[in-house]
């Protein structure tokens, strides 16, 4: 047996992390550790993403819950000698409150995490994710194995009553789609895990599979169980090869151990998982086109009904979930559905996790109970807007969704309130802005995604994007026109109403939601011929005021060769010529350079 | 296949096929990993590939052409990713693939640097939305970039 550590050094090897410095940190520690002899006293973790990756890498030293940010390989032995050894906290290392500068040495005192209720992270950063016993240990598999011991049947129930709704953006009720499939008529069924997670700014379940693969293996397992499939595949972007690679090494452990493959635990249910690797598609995160690519198609959707649970993958019944929904279900099997359902809102049951991201203070990944406010998402746990500038703006739910204002941060967040307010969970992306956003260029730059990952297969989402794409440059050019307004709200709503899929019912989204909370801004491009917030290059300009020297830095810098002047005297910059880049600005010493 | 190819790596994809090619649904792997295999798609091996599959050559180009990982043309040893998601966005993704466009040395729509040491592309979202804004050189994530970083970051990829 393994000797019992007096102490475990936690060392995130997320992807955050690992390109922040980590893996340079892990050997280092070890050699120190083993220089010293206590490399049997001291055991060094890498673990899954901790969430907070902005203060990254991080390193947590237990019994005590020590939290280190930003650690580097040179800070190492400093951490050994003092910490390991004589038992004194590094200072220096120690997280800080944004907004009090007070550090703050416990873990769990951190105003980030406090809020926080993990769920379906809840091991993401605490167990060695390629380790099958760790997980074991975290009371893993043991969902499966009561699930084992019910009928089919009472599985479906017992997901019913938690009230578990589909975590990738549409919140259909899982218990619910599981019937379907299981109801279908056919003898060969599928399960499969949508593990591709296209929209910008969202990367949960990217930390899921990096942090807990077993878990989302689990909920799949026992999702085969009880819809009765014997096959299942995981679809996963290939941008993410750090998660395949822990889902490869995490499905042959669970094949040798008897938990996948032939007579689960003795049960005689068979159940095999095959991972594909998506080729680069945005539009098959949409199920159908999922189930196209998964076939060796192109990724393209197609019109429901027939619906997946009764025809999906090579025809047969196929149920489909993405990962943060299956990565629920061990838990719910394993505490009971009503102990989920004490979560949340009324609608809307469970915890859910957020991506914080922009210009906010604690970027990361934030799992709080539904119901939650926006304000106590972004200010308690996100510690707020960076460099004293203003809240303008969230945009919440990717290129489907909307973006929410101030004065809507108090809504109580669940799936029913975000769509009345124009926006929708999406897969639980937030994306904060401050006034230096413009919201058109915001909503611009949702539909270039769009129209660019449309799949072309409809008319309204193929030709109407990009019709609208068309009046958002034309606006952000200087050249709009009054009529571009009621234009953009008419086709629209035509895009909406005739779509194929949610791609391009969706995609209208962020630019009626700003319409509707930013209005004025439009209005300023067009009548004022301004950018309120001063980003849409159209509208600035830069000029040399009289604290020229004439050093020549600006001339040297200047990529369009904009600017000329003789040494030691005055430079000018040809506005015809400028691109606008702000190059001369960020480069003159004198601060001679104004954009207005 | 001619004398364009190496004879190690013909082989490589005959065998490929022949582990593959009579399964259903693997088209897409077998694209992949051709791709690994020659760095881009040749029009020769997707000829191989619709030979050995029975799939129709202008089936194989539809997939080829639709999936952003599937290229055409050959590619530079170094891949460049520039995250153009929605929090590298709104923290200056635009200011660092223009920097990285002017080190590069390219114009317009092209992509790949004449001695072929870099290919530049965007990318919708890494991921990494914590260390916005963010490029991918190769497997290696570089976060909480500025303009100025770019050049030393390219320096060190031969």
């Amino acid at each position: 047996m393994e000797k019992l550590a007096r102490a475990h050094v936690l060392i995130c090897g997320g992807t955050g992390c690992s390109s922040s410095g980590s893996k340079e940190i892990i050997p280092e520690m070890r050699g120190k550790l083993k220089a010293k002899g206590m490399e049997d006293e001291i055991k060094v973790v890498e673990t899954g993403c901790h969430g907070l990756c902005e203060l990254g890498p991080l390193v947590i030293v237990y019994p005590e819950g020590v939290f280190y940010i930003r650690v580097k390989a040179s800070d190492v032995e400093e951490i050994v000698e003092n910490h390991l050894i004589k038992g004194r906290v590094v200072d220096r290392l120690l997280y800080r409150e944004p907004a009090t500068h007070a550090t703050v040495p416990d873990y769990d005192d951190i105003a980030f995490y406090k809020k926080q209720q993990r769920y379906a992270l809840v091991n993401c950063g605490h167990i060695n994710p390629e380790s099958l016993e760790e997980y074991i240990g975290t009371d893993g598999y043991e969902g499966l194995a009561k699930a084992l011991s019910m009928k089919p049947e009472e599985v479906i129930e017992e997901v019913k009553k938690s009230g578990l709704r589909g975590r990738g953006g549409g919140g259909f009720p899982t218990g619910t789609k599981w019937q379907f499939t299981r109801n279908a008529v056919g003898s060969k069924k599928y399960v499969i895990c949508n593990a591709d997670e296209g929209d910008p700014g969202a990367f949960m379940d990217r930390s899921v599979l990096e942090g807990d693969p077993h878990r989302v293996l689990e909920g799949m397992i026992i999702c085969g169980y009880a819809v009765g499939a014997d096959e299942g595949y995981i679809y996963c972007r290939a941008e993410y090869p750090l998660a395949i690679k822990r889902l490869r090494g995490a499905i042959g452990q669970a094949l040798e151990s008897g938990l996948l493959g032939e007579n689960i635990l003795g049960s005689g249910f068979n159940f095999m998982i095959h991972i594909k690797e998506g080729a680069g598609a945005f539009v098959c995160g949409e199920e159908t086109a999922l189930i196209a690519s998964i076939e060796g198609r192109r990724g393209m959707p197609r019109p429901r009904p027939p619906f997946p649970a009764n025809s999906g993958l090579w025809g047969k019944p196929s149920n489909i979930n993405n990962v943060e929904t299956f990565a629920n279900v061990p838990s719910i099997m394993r505490d009971g559905g009503d102990y989920f359902a004490s979560q949340g809102t009324e609608t809307s049951k469970g915890t859910k996790v957020f991506a914080l991201t922009g210009k906010i203070n604690n970027t990361g990944l934030a799992e709080v109970p539904m119901g939650i406010t926006m304000r106590e998402i972004i200010y308690d746990i996100g510690g707020g807007i960076p460099n004293g500038k203003k809240f303008k703006a969230v945009q919440i739910g990717g290129p489907s969704g909307g973006c929410l204002p101030e004065q809507l941060l108090d809504l109580a967040v669940d799936y029913e309130s975000l769509i009345r307010a124009g926006a929708m969970m999406g897969s639980g992306g937030l994306v904060v802005m401050d006034e230096t956003t413009c919201m058109v260029d915001v909503a611009r730059y949702f539909l270039n995604f769009t129209q660019d990952e449309s799949c072309g297969k409809c008319t309204p989402c193929r030709e109407g994007t990009k019709r609208m794409l068309e009046i958002l440059n034309r606006i952000c050019e200087g050249k709009g026109t009054e009529e571009d307004i009621p234009l953009l709200e008419s086709m629209a709503q035509s895009i909406k109403a005739g779509s194929l899929c949610a791609l391009g019912q969706t995609a209208p989204n962020p630019v009626l939601s700003t319409l509707n909370f930013f209005r004025h801004e439009y209005e300023a491009h067009i009548r004022d011929h301004k950018c309120p917030a001063g980003v849409c290059t159209a509208f600035v300009g830069y000029t040399i005021t009289e604290g020229c020297r004439g050093c020549g830095l600006c001339k040297k810098v200047c990529p369009a060769d904009a600017i000329s002047g003789e040494v030691k005297a005055k430079h000018i910059i040809d506005p015809d010529k400028c691109i606008k880049c702000g190059a001369c600005q960020s480069k003159c010493p004198f601060k001679a350079i104004e954009k207005g | 296949m001619g004398e364009k190819f190496a004879e190690k790596d013909v082989a490589k994809l005959d065998e490929l096929l022949a582990d593959l090619g009579s399964q259903k649904g693997t088209l897409i792997p077998i694209l992949q990993k051709a791709q690994d295999i020659f760095g881009y798609l040749p029009r020769e091996v997707l000829i191989r590939i619709s030979e050995k599959t029975h799939v129709p050559l202008s089936r194989i180009y539809g997939v080829v052409t639709f999936y952003a990982q599937f290229h055409l043309n050959p590619r530079g040893r170094n891949i460049v990713r520039s995250c153009q998601g929605t929090a590298c966005h709104v923290r200056g993704a635009k200011a660092v693939l223009s920097e990285l466009k002017s080190q590069l040395g390219l114009e317009g729509d092209e992509t790949t640097t004449k001695d072929l040491r870099f290919t530049l592309e965007t990318v919708a979202c890494i991921g990494c939305c914590g260390l916005a804004p963010v490029i991918m050189v190769n497997d290696q994530t570089h976060g909480r970039l500025v303009p100025e970083a770019i050049k030393g970051i390219l320096e060190s990829y031969k």
